[in-house]
């Protein structure tokens, strides 16, 4: 057995079974983050935030609801918003945190895109916050079917059946998916089991690549410049902060960081106290009928997009057309062939090609939600054909972008 | 040396049982995500069709799926093509359409339209005439014809008739 000295304090009882001074001065004090940024690099610590927010208010609505087609949607509008002591604030907040945590992860993937952050050494903080967007996404949709309200029923209807792959018929995929010829209780049974369990747990793995995948080439800055960590680290260590271009993750950034998340959390809990509905759609507000389609069928916001992409072409081109939008996003560190990691305003006509794809894809979403007739449908149609477009120009454009 | 090929030979016979292992569980996996036996039997619908009325939409529920019957009017047997006529189910010397009522594109269910007897798809616009052939985008084949068996005036679905193996030997079912 290892030799232990008597402690004379807590810390020092503590630090000697667990390294926890270590561990302080690994992960906070001597963890270097640069000066030369601004509130946009503060939306990790948001999400992370709302990661938490949806993780807490998931517990209480754990507590009641039944994944039982018969007894799920009363579980969910009666029992949580009606009988359990503030079960509404925990229905609100969870509603609003999942619709406002992709307007967050819009922003900081646009973020990463316009500075760069996605190369030279970056490349896997890049491809696993994709992966989270797609697990995000996964853990978004299985909640949306939890409620079995009208929308949760034909999204999961129209969602599983992408998967017989269009003209290949791969109809017993689909079954086998549902556990069942249409989503009915084996389905709910198995999405419940995937929204509470399964997927959060991949989400945190993923969050820890994350965040671990940044601790080499360290977070970007707001010129791409490069310097070294251990000079500048030094400086900070000798007193010399003012000349140092770096500061401590904790405390220094972390009260930044912090600033941002409060005056965030000022506009989400509006949200949440006073303009909750837009994240509640009225259509489930019906019970699931199988034998009924609502009207209009549209996804929440943040999948209108790829919708859009899926919807005005014929089935299987429309397909492939939405399995290139789903995918294409990971490989930007590749198909970005220029050399030069720095914001998208020094890079020329990449930062043409940024706005084009944000305003794009602003107007996929727009068009997305309004019924597919006449102009929208052409709108709908020439924006999803340059989508497709701007992505095949990128490495293109790129392999010409003289070097800054 | 001898130490070594003893390790090799433990590593691999580690990794075979642990990959037999691997490779057993996700069977079990898979196999855990199947339907249920009583899902999957779940048998067959008895339809009676002697007291359907003419251009009235019927949806029935064979496997959780909506079923549409529609019985024709004279008028419109005698609009319709040889191709739609091909896809009718004659029963008691009427014809009807029979088919799973769930657009080809994506599974939604299209609403029958009486004035233009067809059937118009909300989600994404598709249309299907009276006999459920495809006559506008998205959709990419006719409504499914299910397996039926005409039994006097009744029809039973799930259960493959003469009736239904001849449209399925046509072609018509693909």
């Amino acid at each position: 057995m290892a030799h232990f000295e008597k402690a004379n304090s807590l810390n020092e009882w503590l630090d000697q079974r667990l390294a926890v001074n270590t561990l302080k001065r690994v992960l906070q004090t001597e963890y270097w983050i640069p000066k030369n940024i601004n509130f946009l690099w503060a939306m990790g610590m948001v999400l992370a935030i709302t990661f938490g927010i949806l993780l807490v208010s998931g517990i209480f609505l754990l507590m009641y609801y039944q994944p039982n087609v018969d007894t799920a949607f009363d579980s969910v509008n009666y029992t949580i918003m009606r009988e359990v002591g503030f079960g509404w604030l925990w229905r609100h907040v969870h509603a609003v945190a999942a619709s406002v945590v992709f307007l967050i992860i819009y922003i900081h993937m646009f973020t990463g895109i316009y500075y760069g952050s996605y190369k030279k050494g970056r490349e896997i903080i890049w491809i696993s916050g994709m992966l989270l967007f797609v697990a995000f996404s996964a853990e978004a949709f299985s909640g949306y079917m939890l409620p079995w309200g009208q929308m949760s029923y034909w999204a999961g209807m129209v969602i599983t059946n992408l998967f017989s792959l269009g003209s290949l018929e791969f109809n017993g995929l689909v079954e086998w998916i549902r556990g069942d010829y249409v989503p009915a209780q084996a389905f709910l049974t198995r999405f419940f089991m995937l929204h509470v369990l399964l997927i959060p747990l991949a989400i945190i793995a993923l969050i820890g690549i994350h965040f671990g995948a940044l601790r080499l080439p360290h977070v970007n800055n707001q010129d791409g410049e490069e310097f070294d960590y251990d000079v500048e680290a030094e400086k900070y260590k000798a007193g010399d902060k003012k000349n140092s271009k770096v500061i401590a993750f904790a405390n220094d950034f972390l009260s930044k960081d912090m600033f941002v998340v409060a005056v965030y959390l000022v506009f989400f809990f509006y949200l949440v106290f006073w303009n909750y509905s837009f994240a509640m759609d009225p259509v489930n507000f019906d019970p699931a009928d199988g034998l009924k389609t609502p009207a209009h069928i549209y996804p929440e916001w943040y999948f209108l997009w790829s919708y859009e992409i899926l919807r005005p072409f014929s089935k299987d081109i429309g397909l492939i057309a939405f399995g290139f939008a789903q995918v294409i996003f990971v490989f930007l560190p590749f198909l970005d062939r220029s050399p030069n990691a720095v914001p998208a305003s020094r890079r020329g006509l990449f930062f043409i090609w940024f706005w084009l794809l944000l305003i794009d894809m602003i107007a996929l979403t727009a068009m997305g939600k309004l019924p597919p007739e006449g102009i929208y449908s052409t709108i709908g149609f020439v924006s999803a054909v340059v989508f497709i477009l701007l992505w095949i120009a990128l490495p293109i454009i790129t392999k010409f972008e003289k070097k800054v | 040396m001898e130490n070594e090929s003893r390790r090799g030979f433990m590593g691999k016979a580690f990794g075979a049982v642990s990959g037999v292992g691997a490779v057993a569980s996700l069977y079990a996996m898979k196999r855990s995500w199947d339907p249920l036996p009583s899902v999957a039997a779940a048998g067959f619908t008895k339809v009676d069709l002697s007291a359907a009325e003419p251009n009235a939409l019927v949806v029935e529920k064979w496997r959780g799926k909506p079923i549409f019957i529609l019985k024709k009017t004279p008028e419109m047997v005698a609009a319709q093509t040889e191709e739609m006529t091909a896809r009718d189910v004659i029963v008691g010397g009427e014809n009807f359409l029979i088919a799973i009522g769930l657009c080809t594109h994506l599974g939604c269910i299209p609403s029958y339209r009486k004035d233009s007897t067809d059937f118009l798809c909300a989600c994404h616009g598709g249309k299907f005439d009276s006999s459920g052939i495809d006559t506008q985008l998205p959709p990419p084949s006719p409504l499914v014809i299910p397996p039926f068996k005409i039994d006097g005036t009744t029809v039973v679905l799930g259960e493959e008739g003469p009736e239904y193996a001849k449209m399925k030997e046509s072609g018509l079912i693909a």
